[in-house]
C-alpha cells in the first residue's frame, strides 16, 4: 500500500503527524517568516510584503501551469524563454492599447505551448527535449523581435497602471489575479472532470487510455496552459520593469520547477498540489528575500547566489524523500 | 506472451528490420552527407572559409561541446540523460583558478599548482557525476530527475566558489590547454580528438563499452545475462562528469575568465543536440560517438554559415532549434 | 460471435474461432499459450479488429473500432491487471469521464452517492472517497467491475480477473458474478485455473491454434478431457532418435552420468505466484517442468536463477547451500537461464548476432577489459556450426533472424560459458517445426554430455520425449513427479487437471 496516500487512522496523534507531514512546506514557510520577522527590523512591513507578493506573482503564474505539466509526467523547460518573448511582445504592443498588450503575449505563449504539446503528445518526443528546443527557439524569436535590445514599454500604457495598482489600497492587483487564478486552478485540478483526467494520465497513462481518457488531448492542453501562463508572467514582467527584455527569464524554469516539486508535486507525475505550489513559490521567494536582508543587515555574508544552491538542496531532499516512499511500496 | 503474438511480432519485426536497416544507414550517412554538403557550400560561397583560420575557429568553438557530448553519448546509450553537464562545467571552471591561485604549499609552486588545477576540477566534476550515479542506481530515480538537482543547484555552487563574480585568469601555463598549439594544432582540438578516439575505442572494443550498449538495448535482458548494470550505469555518469569538467577548463582558459553565470550555459542542450543529430537514439542501445562528433560539427557549421552570411545570431538560434527538432523527430519516426 | 478470423501478417492468431455465449450464463474461455485467447478478447473488446468474421450481440451485428466504442456498445471488460488509476478515489475511478456534474464541475455528493449505489449492487460497501490504491486488489477488481457495469453493459468479459486474488476474495467475486448472471447478463470468463472454471462456469469453450475445438457444458466435461482438448493429442512418432545422424561432435556417446545432484530447490516461495516448490536436477538429466499457465513454473526458474528475490526456501548447488542476489552471481556459479520472453528478456535488439551470443561470455573473451575479437569470432563460428544457425553474417542484427534462429543464438549464449545447469523456459515456443526439432536434439545432446537441464514446456510431447523426469506444478506448488520409462501422458494430464487435489490425495 503506497505510504504517501492519506491513511484513515483517526487518533489525534496520527492526525497531527499526518497534518504536519502533508504540510511540511507550509510549516517551514511560516517558521521562516516568523524567524525573519524577529531577526530583521521591519521585515513584515506593509511595503515589503506588497512588493514581495507583487514580485513573486509572476513566478506563481508560471508555476501553476508547470504544476499541471509535471502532474502529467512531463516538464516544461521553455517557460523562461516564453516570458522573455512575451515581455518583448507586450512592450511592442503597448502603444496600441491595453487589449493587444494583454492578449498577444499570452497568445504567443500559448502558441509555443501548443507546439510543445504537439511534439510531446503526438510525436512522442520526450518533454525535456521538446521544451529545451522550444526554449532555444523562443529565445531566438524574442531576440529577433526586439532586435537584440530591450524595448521600452509605452509609459502611457494602462498595463503599467494595472501592474502597479493596489486594490483596496494595499493588495497589488497582480496578486489578486494570482489568487483568483490559483483558486480556479485548484478547482480545475480537484473538482473538474478534466483535472481528474490530468491526474489519471500522470498516474497511470495506460489505464487512463483504456478508461477512455484522451491522453493526447490532455497532454496537449497542459502545455498550452503552461505557455499561456508564462506569457502572462511576461506581461507582468514588462509592466513592472517598464521594458521588454529579450534576455530575461533565464533560469526561471528551474526556479519554478523547484517550487512545484518542493510544494509537493511528484516529478514522476500523478500527484500534485496547487496550494502546495503556491507555498513553494512563496517559500523560495522568501529565501531569496532573507538572503537579501541578511546581506544588508545580518552578520553573515550570505550572497544571493546561495539561493540556487538552497533551491537545489531543497529539491534534493524532497526528491529523495519522495523516492523513499515510492521504493517502499514497490 | 502467447506464441501467436510473439511470432507475429517477430515476423513483422523482420520486415521492419530491413527498412530499419535502410533508414539506419541513411541516418548514419545522412549526417555525413549533410555535413559534406555544408562544407562544399561554404567552400564555394563563404569568403575566407578555405583557410586554416576558419577551420581552427570552428574546431575550437566545437571542441568543448564535443567533449561534453561524448560523455552525453555514453549516458544516453544506456538509456539515461545527464542534465547537469553545464553546471558541472561551471563548477570545474570556478574551481580551477582557486586551485592555482591558492597560496598553500605545495600549491604555490607554479607547476604543481597548475597541474593540480587540471586534475582537481575534473575529479570534483567526476565526483558530482558519481552523485548522479548514486541517485540513479540506489534510489532508482529517473536520470532526468536525478540530474535535475545539479542542473538547478550546480551553477549556484560554482557561484559560491567565485563569490558571485567572475575571476580573471592570467596564467599562460594553465591556459595552454586552450591557447597552446603543439605542432600548430590547437591543444583542445587534440584533446577533443583523443577523447573521441578513446571513447570510440572503448565502445567498440572493451567489455564496458559493449555493456553500455547492451544496457540501453534491453536493460532486463542485459541484467539476466549477468551484465553488471549498476556498476556500468554509475560509471557512465562519472565519465560524463569528468568530461564536463574538462570542457569547463578549456572554456575558462580560452576566454581567460571563470564566470559561473555564463560558463556552460545551455551546454546540456548543445550536447543532447549533437547526440541526436549524430544518430544515437535517445532511447539508448547505440553509442555513435563519431556521429556525435559529426553532429556537433554540423550544428556548429550551420551557425557559422548563417553568421558569416549576415544572419543575426538570434535567427541562427531558431534555425538550430528547428534542426534539432527535425533530428529528434526523425528518430521517432524510425522507432 | 461466429467464425472470427484474425490474421497477423505471417501467422494466423485466430483461424475461424467461434464463440457463442448466452444471456444468463457464465461461459469459460480456455486455451494454452498461443491458442488465441488474448486475441479473441481483444477483438471482442474493440482493441483489435477481425480480418474476417463477425460479432453479433443479441442477433445484431456490431463492429467496434475502439475500446470506447465497445464500452458504449454494451461490452464491459475486467482485465487481469486492474486498469484503474491508483491515486484517484474509488468514486472518481468508477465515474472517470462520466462524472455527475453541476455546471462544469463534479458534483461530489452525487458522485459518491452513485458510486456507493453501484458498489452496493455488487455487494461491496466501502468508503468511496479514499484513493483506490488503499484497497486490496480484490476490492480494486470490484471497483473495476462497478465501472464496467456503469454503462449498463449486458456482456461482461473478465480476462483472468483472479490472478491476484486469494481464495476468499475469489469466492466473493464469484458470488457477484452469479448475481449478475441472474440479472440476465452474459459473462465470458477467461482463465486457466481449472478449479475456478468448474466452480462457477456453465459452459466451456476451448481454443487451440486459433480454432475452437470444443464447446461443452461444464457438467458433462471431465477435467482430463478438458486438459487434453487444450493441449492436443499426442504426436505419433517419437523423436528420440533425432540426435543421431547429425554429426555431432560427441566424445561421450550416450553415456549419461546420473546421481550427481546439481540442483536442489527446497520449498521455494515467493508469493503470490510461487507458493511451495521443490525439485532436484542431476547431471546428465533433463527434468521437465509441466503445468498450466500461471502454475508458477517461470517463477520457480527465476527464483533459482536469482532473477527474483526469494521469500523463503533454499537452493543448493552441488550440495552447497547458495544464496544469490542477482543473476550475475548465479551465472558465475554455472547456471544459465533462457527466458520464455525472447523479445524482452532474451535478445538485445539492435546488437549483432555475435554480440548477443557472447554477451554472457564477454569477461572470458577479454583480457584487461579489451574484447578479443578474434576469439569472439572463433567462438561464435563454432557455435554457429554446432547449432546450425542460419545467418547472413556474424554481424547481422539479431532482429533480422527468424524466431528459431534467435532462440539458437540465445541457447549458444549459455553454451559459451559451460554452465552446470541450464534452465530453459519454453525453448521451442514461436518457432517453426524444423528448428524445433533441431533445438530438441541440441538439448538431448547437452544432457548426454553431462549438463543438467531444467526445461519448462507447454508441449507435453516434448517433455515426454526428452525428459527423464517430469515435475508437475499447479498454482505455485510442485505437486507430482513422474519418472517412469516411458512416462504416460495420461498421468501428467491427470496431475495437471486435478491440480492441488493431487497433493491432498497422495499426501506428497
Amino acid at each position: 500500500m503506497p505510504t504517501d496516500l492519506p491513511s484513515s487512522d483517526p487518533s489525534l496523534k496520527m492526525v497531527g503527524i499526518r497534518l504536519f507531514r502533508e504540510n511540511v512546506v507550509l510549516v517551514v514557510f511560516l517558521a521562516l517568516t516568523l524567524l525573519a520577522a524577529f531577526r530583521y527590523e521591519g521585515f513584515l512591513g506593509h511595503h515589503n510584503v506588497t512588493e514581495f507578493l507583487r514580485y513573486n506573482a509572476r513566478f506563481g503564474f508560471i508555476a501553476l501551469g508547470m504544476t499541471f505539466v509535471i502532474i502529467t509526467g512531463g516538464i516544461d523547460l521553455s517557460v523562461g524563454s516564453v516570458v522573455a518573448l512575451a515581455s518583448v511582445l507586450a512592450a511592442l504592443c503597448s502603444p496600441y492599447g491595453l487589449l493587444p498588450t494583454l492578449v498577444i503575449p499570452v497568445l504567443a505563449g500559448s502558441l509555443v505551448g501548443a507546439i510543445n504539446g504537439s511534439v510531446v503528445a503526438l510525436a512522442g518526443v520526450p518533454s525535456f527535449i521538446a521544451t529545451l528546443v522550444s526554449m532555444m527557439a523562443a529565445r531566438g524569436v524574442a531576440l529577433i523581435l526586439a532586435n537584440d535590445q530591450s524595448i521600452p514599454v509605452d509609459l502611457q500604457s494602462t498595463v503599467i497602471t494595472i501592474g502597479e495598482a493596489n486594490i483596496f489600497g494595499w493588495i497589488p492587483a497582480p496578486v489578486i489575479l494570482l489568487i483568483l487564478v490559483y483558486v480556479c486552478g485548484w478547482f480545475v485540478l480537484n473538482q473538474a472532470p478534466i483535472g481528474r483526467q490530468v491526474v489519471a494520465v500522470g498516474d497511470d497513462e495506460a489505464a487512463a487510455r483504456l478508461m477512455g481518457v484522451s491522453v493526447h488531448g490532455i497532454k496537449f492542453w497542459v502545455y498550452v496552459a503552461s505557455g499561456g501562463l508564462a506569457g502572462w508572467a511576461g506581461v507582468l514582467l514588462a509592466a513592472s520593469t517598464f521594458s521588454g527584455l529579450p534576455t530575461e527569464g533565464v533560469g526561471w524554469e528551474l526556479q519554478v520547477i523547484a517550487a512545484v516539486v518542493i510544494g509537493g508535486t511528484l516529478l514522476t507525475g500523478g500527484s500534485g498540489s496547487v496550494g502546495g505550489t503556491l507555498v513553494g513559490v512563496l517559500l523560495l521567494g522568501l529565501i531569496f528575500k532573507i538572503l537579501d536582508f541578511e546581506n544588508g543587515v545580518g552578520g553573515y555574508d550570505l550572497k544571493a547566489h546561495w539561493q540556487s544552491v538552497i533551491r537545489g538542496a531543497f529539491l534534493l531532499v524532497v526528491i529523495v524523500f519522495q523516492s523513499r516512499r515510492a521504493v517502499k511500496d514497490r | 506472451m502467447p506464441a501467436g503474438k510473439s511470432f507475429f511480432v517477430l515476423r513483422g519485426a523482420r520486415h521492419r528490420a530491413r527498412r530499419h536497416h535502410l533508414i539506419n544507414a541513411l541516418q548514419q550517412y545522412g549526417t555525413l552527407i549533410a555535413l559534406a554538403v555544408l562544407v562544399i557550400f561554404n567552400l564555394t560561397f563563404t569568403p575566407g572559409f578555405r583557410s586554416t583560420l576558419a577551420l581552427y575557429t570552428n574546431l575550437i568553438q566545437v571542441a568543448p561541446i564535443v567533449i561534453v557530448a561524448t560523455g552525453m553519448t555514453l549516458v544516453i546509450a544506456t538509456g539515461g540523460i545527464d542534465l547537469s553537464v553545464g553546471s558541472l562545467m561551471a563548477i570545474a571552471g570556478a574551481l580551477a583558478p582557486i586551485v592555482f591561485q591558492a597560496s598553500v604549499w605545495p600549491l604555490n609552486q607554479q607547476a604543481v599548482g597548475t597541474a593540480l588545477a587540471f586534475v582537481l576540477p575534473v575529479l570534483v566534476a567526476g565526483l558530482f557525476g558519481w552523485c548522479n550515479g548514486l541517485l540513479i542506481t540506489t534510489r532508482r530515480l529517473q536520470p532526468i530527475i536525478a540530474t535535475l538537482v545539479l542542473f538547478i543547484a550546480g551553477r549556484g555552487i560554482a557561484q559560491v566558489l567565485t563569490d558571485g563574480g567572475h575571476i580573471e585568469i592570467n596564467r599562460p601555463d594553465f591556459q595552454y590547454i586552450a591557447l597552446g598549439r603543439p605542432w600548430g594544432v590547437p591543444l583542445q582540438v587534440m584533446l577533443m580528438l583523443i577523447v573521441v578516439l578513446l571513447s570510440v575505442g572503448m565502445v567498440k572494443f572493451t567489455t564496458v563499452g559493449r555493456y553500455i550498449v547492451a544496457i540501453g538495448g534491453s536493460r532486463s535482458a542485459a541484467w539476466l545475462a549477468g551484465v553488471p548494470v549498476t556498476t556500468v550505469t554509475w560509471f557512465v555518469y562519472i565519465i560524463s562528469g569528468c568530461l564536463a569538467g574538462m570542457a569547463g577548463l578549456i572554456e575558462i582558459a580560452i576566454i581567460s575568465s571563470a564566470d559561473p553565470n555564463r560558463l556552460g550555459l545551455n551546454m546540456e542542450l548543445h550536447a543532447i543536440a549533437a547526440v541526436a543529430v549524430g544518430g544515437t537514439p535517445l532511447t539508448g542501445g547505440q553509442a555513435r560517438v563519431l556521429g556525435t562528433l559529426l553532429g556537433a560539427v554540423f550544428i556548429q557549421l550551420i551557425s557559422y554559415t548563417l553568421l558569416t552570411h549576415g544572419v543575426p545570431y538570434a535567427a541562427a538560434q531558431v534555425v538550430n532549434a528547428v534542426l534539432i527538432l527535425a533530428a529528434v523527430l526523425l528518430q521517432q519516426v524510425k522507432s | 460471435m461466429s467464425d472470427i478470423w484474425k490474421t497477423f501478417p505471417g501467422v494466423t492468431a485466430l483461424a475461424g474461432a467461434e464463440l457463442k455465449v448466452q444471456r444468463g450464463e457464465i461461459h469459460a474461455l480456455v486455451g494454452g499459450n498461443g491458442a488465441g485467447k488474448s486475441t479473441l478478447v481483444k477483438v471482442l473488446t474493440g482493441a483489435a479488429r477481425p480480418d474476417q468474421g463477425q460479432i453479433l450481440l443479441d442477433g445484431r451485428k456490431v463492429d467496434f473500432r475502439s475500446p470506447s466504442q465497445a464500452q458504449l456498445g454494451g461490452i464491459g471488460t475486467i482485465y487481469q491487471e486492474v486498469n484503474l488509476v491508483p491515486r484517484l478515489s474509488v468514486a472518481e475511478n468508477i465515474f472517470l469521464r462520466y462524472e455527475p456534474r453541476r455546471w462544469w464541475m463534479i458534483d461530489r455528493n452525487r458522485l459518491n452517492d452513485q458510486a456507493n449505489k453501484q458498489l452496493e449492487r455488487i455487494g461491496v460497501i466501502i468508503d468511496v472517497t479514499r484513493p483506490l490504491a488503499t484497497y486490496s486488489p480484490a476490492i480494486q477488481q470490484m471497483v473495476a467491475l462497478a465501472r464496467a457495469m456503469l454503462l449498463d453493459c449486458q456482456w461482461l468479459i473478465m480476462d483472468e480477473p483472479t490472478s491476484s486474488l486469494d481464495e476468499r476474495e475469489v469466492k466473493v467475486l464469484f458470488e457477484v458474478m452469479r448475481q449478475l448472471k441472474k440479472q440476465g447478463r452474459a459473462i465470458l470468463f477467461v482463465s486457466h485455473r481449472l478449479s475456478e472454471l468448474y466452480a462457477v462456469c456453465d459452459r466451456i469453450t476451448v481454443l487451440r491454434d486459433g480454432k475452437t475445438v470444443l464447446t461443452e457444458s461444464t457438467k458433462s466435461l471431465s477435467q482430463i478431457d478438458l486438459v487434453t482438448a487444450m493441449l492436443g493429442r499426442r504426436r505419433k512418432a517419437s523423436h528420440r532418435s533425432l540426435s543421431q545422424g547429425r554429426g555431432f561432435h560427441s566424445d561421450v556417446d550416450d553415456q549419461r552420468e546420473h546421481g550427481t545432484e546439481v540442483l536442489r530447490a527446497s520449498h521455494l516461495s515467493r508469493l503470490p505466484r510461487l507458493v511451495d516448490a521443490s525439485l532436484t536436477v542431476k547431471t546428465g538429466e533433463v527434468v521437465g517442468l509441466a503445468g498450466l499457465l500461471g502454475a508458477g513454473r517461470t517463477e520457480l526458474a527465476r527464483a533459482v536463477f536469482a532473477a527474483d528475490p526469494l521469500q523463503s526456501g533454499e537452493v543448493s548447488l552441488s550440495g552447497r547451500h547458495v544464496r544469490f542476489t542477482c543473476p550475475a552471481e548465479a551465472i558465475r556459479a554455472g547456471i544459465g537461464f533462457c527466458s520464455e520472453d525472447r523479445q524482452v528478456e532474451g535478445i538485445i535488439p539492435g546488437l549483432s548476432v555475435r554480440e548477443n551470443m557472447t554477451l554472457v561470455a564477454l569477461p572470458q573473451l577479454s583480457r584487461w577489459f579489451i574484447v578479443s575479437h578474434y576469439r569472439q569470432r572463433q567462438l561464435v563460428q563454432r557455435m554457429i556450426e554446432r547449432l546450425g544457425i542460419k545467418i547472413a553474417s556474424l554481424d547481422q542484427p539479431i532482429d533480422e533472424l527468424s524466431g528459431g534462429n534467435q532462440q539458437k543464438v540465445l541457447l549458444a549464449r549459455w553454451l559459451c560459458t559451460l554452465s552446470r545447469l541450464l534452465i530453459l523456459d519454453e525453448p521451442t515456443r514461436g518457432i517453426d517445426v524444423g528448428t524445433k526439432d533441431e533445438i530438441r536434439a541440441i538439448v538431448d545432446e547437452l544432457a548426454a554430455q553431462g549438463l543438467a537441464v531444467m526445461m519448462i514446456s507447454s508441449e507435453l510431447d516434448d517433455l515426454i520425449d526428452h525428459c527423464r523426469r517430469i515435475v508437475v506444478m499447479s498454482e505455485g506448488r510442485t505437486i507430482a513427479e513422474f519418472a517412469d520409462d516411458p512416462i504416460k501422458v495420461d498421468s501428467i494430464l491427470a496431475a495437471m487437471a486435478h491440480g492441488t487435489e493431487v497433493l491432498e490425495m497422495s499426501g506428497d
